[in-house]
């Protein structure tokens, strides 16, 4: 693969024509995922008769792209749809409404790509939990299912797999033999990696694929993740409740709130500049590491609403502090962002012309809390 | 809850309803024509097309399971070809025997299983708690029947000291609890019966009590000043539910299970009575009973299964 | 690639081999089972039963089947008759160890063929799940209404008694228990993350079921049939002894039991032999299906 070679030495950036890939279908310019409205509601059943009473609606009408070469993050609280998010992505659960476009075409059905020739294309790196690899093969086999499921006969796949633990940093004499159990959770999260590259896919999902980790082994781990996606030429959808960590790595970032897309924009913009009362509210509540600069008090209170009967309108108006009837009659729309540089919130403030008194007027917020008054320090009784 | 339990009784209907199929095929499980063993192997064509009319096997099968079931179901499970008396009566003569049979044998077991799997699960490691498991692998290794036949070999025919067969000096129909000459029949049976019960009611204790001792709740109490015995105490309160659910359980198995120890002594219950059907071939008390006990063992689960719900706050109830 | 090596490096310094030896599943299980004295006496038992079961012609010292009216019922040691004849003069030690054929055939073919058939269709319900599920799990559920005996002699009982018959209604009785462990095990390995992965890489329902499942699933399966034949023996046994499975004049420990019964107050003791054997090979089985669930940690 000499262009993934010479891509090595000169990592894409995002504003210049990024060279092509031998394997991409579209040009340097397609959107590697295109997301339109897509849903996934599950049902509840209950009562009696085990009859559907209500459906929780775990991902509710999202729309995004994701670039070539990029890598984008995902924030959001527990419960606010990422994790089925990344699972309808890669196909893993039906989604009930809305569609795929993986390089410009549909997946499955009668044109585009076979769910095969999908597989190879996408693959997901699962969270380090106990029960990430089998617990009953050895680490050099887990990573080489994968190939020989697509037809490589079992002594290339094992060698392709001792090449990828080389990758990832694990040493293949001393590693491929070993049981999951013999590992430790940094290691093991290599070999899940390892597992996800075996494929050669163009875009890898990592679903809080160092949120299990100690913080340093998990520092170890991103650097990896960063060469890794310049040397195979990769596009990252990384998603994290982890702020810090998105900020790390991203260059774009999505805001997630309550199964519904709220922010979207690079990822500077985002955390220095942040549209919705959300991300504000989210970035605010990181503790700083400053003891001069404490938080005081919790930006955000209270719980998030039930995703069985969400609130109309703006889900977010429960909470938000800027919250009008606007806010409760009509949902904020957010203009898909295809362009690298858009950033945008699902905001009536953002809206000129939404009819929330403060539209078109960007409030005075700030990302950060605000720096506590500086207290004095007691002078020391003088021991005599 | 209530809503739980309406489900799970719903349930239990669709199984109901296919012990009666199972029961009722059983006849056709048999080789040759149903027929063929009500009359001698000479009887003549007619004598057989009428009996078939009679008895309305030229019915299409459906037909056949709908009559059958129907007429159980207001207890008319036919005539015993055998004694010419209807199998209903014989059936619930029999089973009472059995309960009593069933439930003093689980009572016993209780008693010294309890004992034993607490004591085990208290001294878990120990010395104790190894002879115990032991003891109660055995329990379940045994072959009743043959634990019956040594226990007769004892204390009937060598000691002579209790009897060998029977329920009574003069048969069932005068049992009386309190009378000593009537209820020495009762200790031999009753003791083989409950070998496997202590096995299975020694090995649940041991698992539930230890594992109720081992919650860090139990450390809490020791650290409040409680004593061992009201820690004791409080752990088989929280294990009771899981041990009390494996007696009903083996009440069950015993109800539909005695056949081959009551044969052994003589005690008419319906796995006597069971037996008795299979050498003559009696099909209609063979069908008769097997249906009434597997429904007993059905509504025994149903009404453990409900019990362990309403007692244990961990399930579900929506 | 100098990315690579000095990452490889750096990695390779701090993470050495580890302390203790790399070992399999199956070795770490073997190396648990070397010191359990208790398994391994039993498991020499089993061998033992066996040995005696396969090599039986040869070392019964005489004719199974050879009655002989003048010498009926004798007692243990009489002349050469070490343990004893039974009712029709037959020696008593040489039908104990033909016995053991008949006993151990009904005991654990059953049980062989319930784990194929209510093992797949366990894994296949608990891998497929949805209304295949339902149907399969229901159906075992009716069975699941009868004690285990109960069904055991009503099949057999239907069906007309014998040894055939018997090991077919012994494997009905079964199919069910262990297809609900099969299923349970099943859907409790469905649900983790590596089969997630496995179904993310393309794997075919096929695929995922022999490479990932069924190493997962196998441990629990096993040793809940292991301990089955225990159960299974003393059922079988106790078939024979209602006359329903091994018929006369073949001899099975069950029904050796039944018709020296009649016999018990001229010579109990022979008539508890039979007895002990069941009694030892079921506690065996039963010993070493312990054994084995302790050290491959398996919890049912």
């Amino acid at each position: 693969m000499s262009t993934t070679e010479a891509l090595i030495s000169r990592p894409p950036q995002l504003s210049s024509v990024p060279d092509g890939d031998l394997r991409d279908r579209g040009g340097p310019f397609q959107p590697m995922l295109i997301v339109s409205d897509l849903k996934k509601h599950f049902a509840i059943k209950g009562g009696m008769l085990n009859r559907t009473q209500g459906h929780v609606r775990a991902v509710d009408g999202v729309s995004f792209t994701v670039l070539k070469g990029e890598t984008l993050g995902v924030v959001g609280e527990s419960g606010c749809g990422k994790s089925t998010l990344a699972r309808l992505l890669m196909h893993l659960i039906p989604y009930d409404g809305g569609e795929v476009l993986f390089d410009g075409e549909a997946i499955g059905g009668v044109r585009g790509l076979t769910m095969k020739e999908f597989r190879r294309a996408m693959q997901m790196v699962f969270q380090d939990s106990y029960s990430s690899l089998n617990p009953r093969l050895p680490v050099e086999e887990s990573i080489a299912y994968g190939p020989r499921v697509h037809g490589m006969p079992a002594a290339k796949a094992k060698e392709i797999a001792r090449e990828l633990l080389t990758k990832v940093g694990l040493k293949p004499d001393l590693f491929a033999q070993r049981y999951p159990h013999e590992l430790s959770g940094g290691q093991k999260q290599r070999v899940n990696i390892a597992r996800a590259l075996a494929l050669e896919p163009r875009l890898l999902i990592l679903d809080e694929a160092v949120s299990a980790l100690d913080k340093s082994v998990e520092a170890q781990v991103l650097n990896l993740l960063r060469q890794l996606k310049r040397h195979f030429n990769l596009t990252y959808v990384f998603i994290s409740h982890d702020l810090d960590v998105v900020q790390y790595i991203s260059d774009r970032v999505l805001v997630m709130y309550l199964g519904e897309i709220v922010e979207i924009g690079p990822v500077d913009a985002i955390y220095d500049h942040p549209k919705h009362p959300y991300t504000r509210a989210l970035l605010a509540s990181r503790l700083s590491f400053d003891p001069a600069e404490r938080v005081h008090e919790a930006p955000l209170t209270g719980d998030p609403p039930n995703p069985i009967n969400p609130p109309s309108g703006c889900r977010f108006r429960t909470r938000c502090p800027m919250a009008e009837s606007i806010c409760a009659e009509t949902s904020p729309r957010l203009e898909g962002a295809v362009a690298a540089e858009i950033h945008v919130a699902a905001c009536h403030v953002q809206n000129p012309g939404s009819g929330h008194s403060l539209a078109g007027k960007a409030p005075v917020l700030v990302a950060r809390s605000q720096p506590s008054p500086k207290v004095e320090a007691a002078p020391l009784a003088a021991t005599a | 809850m209530w809503h739980y339990i309406a489900r799970r009784i719903v349930y239990a209907i669709p199984i109901a309803i296919g012990v009666t199929v199972f029961c009722f095929a059983l006849v056709f499980l048999a080789p040759g024509n149903p027929v063929q063993m009500l009359l001698p192997a000479d009887a003549s064509q007619e004598v057989v097309d009428l009996i078939m009319k009679t008895y309305g096997f030229d019915r299409p099968l459906p037909v056949q399971y709908w009559t059958w079931l129907t007429r159980a179901v207001v207890g008319d499970l036919g005539v015993s070809i055998q004694s010419n008396r209807p199998v209903i009566d014989e059936v619930l003569r029999a089973l009472g025997n059995t309960v009593f049979l069933s439930f003093g044998a689980v009572m016993l077991a209780f008693s010294i299983a309890f004992v034993l799997g607490t004591l085990a699960a208290y001294y878990r490691g120990s010395a104790v708690d190894r002879g115990v498991t032991a003891l109660s692998i055995v329990g379940v290794s045994i072959p009743n029947y043959w634990l019956g036949i040594v226990l007769v070999i004892v204390f009937a025919v060598e000691l002579n000291w209790l009897p060998a067969t029977g329920m009574g000096p003069r048969g069932s129909e005068t049992f009386d609890l309190f009378n000593w000459s009537h209820f020495k029949h009762v200790i031999l049976p009753i003791i083989t019966l409950c070998m496997v019960p202590v096995g299975m009611i020694t090995r649940t204790t041991r698992s539930a009590v230890s594992e109720v001792l081992g919650n860090e709740f139990v450390n809490t109490l020791r650290a409040k000043g409680l004593g061992e015995l009201a820690v004791i105490r409080h752990a088989l309160k929280n294990a009771m539910p899981q041990i009390l659910a494996v007696m009903g359980l083996q009440f069950g198995y015993l109800m539909g299970g005695s056949i081959l120890v009551e044969t052994i002594f003589n005690w008419p219950g319906t796995g006597f009575l069971l037996n008795k059907a299979i050498l003559t071939r009696d099909i209609p008390v063979l069908q008769g009973t097997i249906l009434i006990l597997a429904l007993v063992f059905v509504f025994t689960n149903l009404v453990v299964d409900l019990f362990q719900t309403a007692v244990d706050p961990r399930i579900k109830r929506s | 690639m100098t990315d690579f090596t000095t990452a490889t490096r750096l990695l390779a310094a701090e993470e050495e081999a580890p302390a203790t030896k790399v070992r399999g599943y199956w070795q770490n299980v073997g190396y648990r089972l070397r010191y359990d004295y208790v398994t391994l006496a039993f498991a020499l038992v089993i061998v033992l039963i066996v040995a005696l079961a396969v090599f039986a012609p040869w070392i019964a010292p005489k004719d199974p089947y050879k009655t002989s009216m003048a010498f009926r019922l004798r007692p243990v040691g009489f002349r050469d008759f070490h343990l004893g004849t039974d009712e029709l003069g037959r020696d008593i030690l040489s039908r104990l160890i033909h016995g053991g054929r008949m006993s151990l055939l009904m005991g654990v073919v059953p049980v062989v063929f319930a784990t194929l058939i209510g093992g797949f269709l366990g894994v296949l319900a608990g891998f497929i799940g949805g209304k295949l599920n339902m149907a399969i799990m229901r159906t075992m559920d009716v069975f699941y209404a009868f004690p285990s005996i109960l069904l055991a002699v009503a099949i057999s009982g239907a069906m007309g008694g014998g040894m055939a018959n018997g090991m077919v209604a012994l494997t009905l009785v079964f199919i069910p228990p262990l297809c609900r462990i099969a299923e349970t095990a099943t859907t409790q390995v469905r649900g983790l993350d590596f089969v997630e992965a496995a179904r993310a890489s393309g794997g075919s329902t096929g695929s995922i079921i022999a490479t990932h499942i069924l190493g997962n699933v196998l441990g629990p399966i096993f040793i809940y049939a292991s301990g089955l034949v225990s159960v299974s023996i003393l059922i079988a046994s106790g078939l024979s002894f209602l006359g329903l499975g091994v018929e006369p004049p073949h001899p099975d420990w069950g029904l050796m039991l039944s018709t020296l019964r009649q016999s018990i107050y001229v010579n109990p003791i022979v008539c508890a032999l039979p007895g002990v054997m069941i009694f030892v090979t079921s506690l065996a089985f039963n010993m070493v299906s312990d054994g084995l669930r302790q050290a491959m940690d398996v919890r049912l």
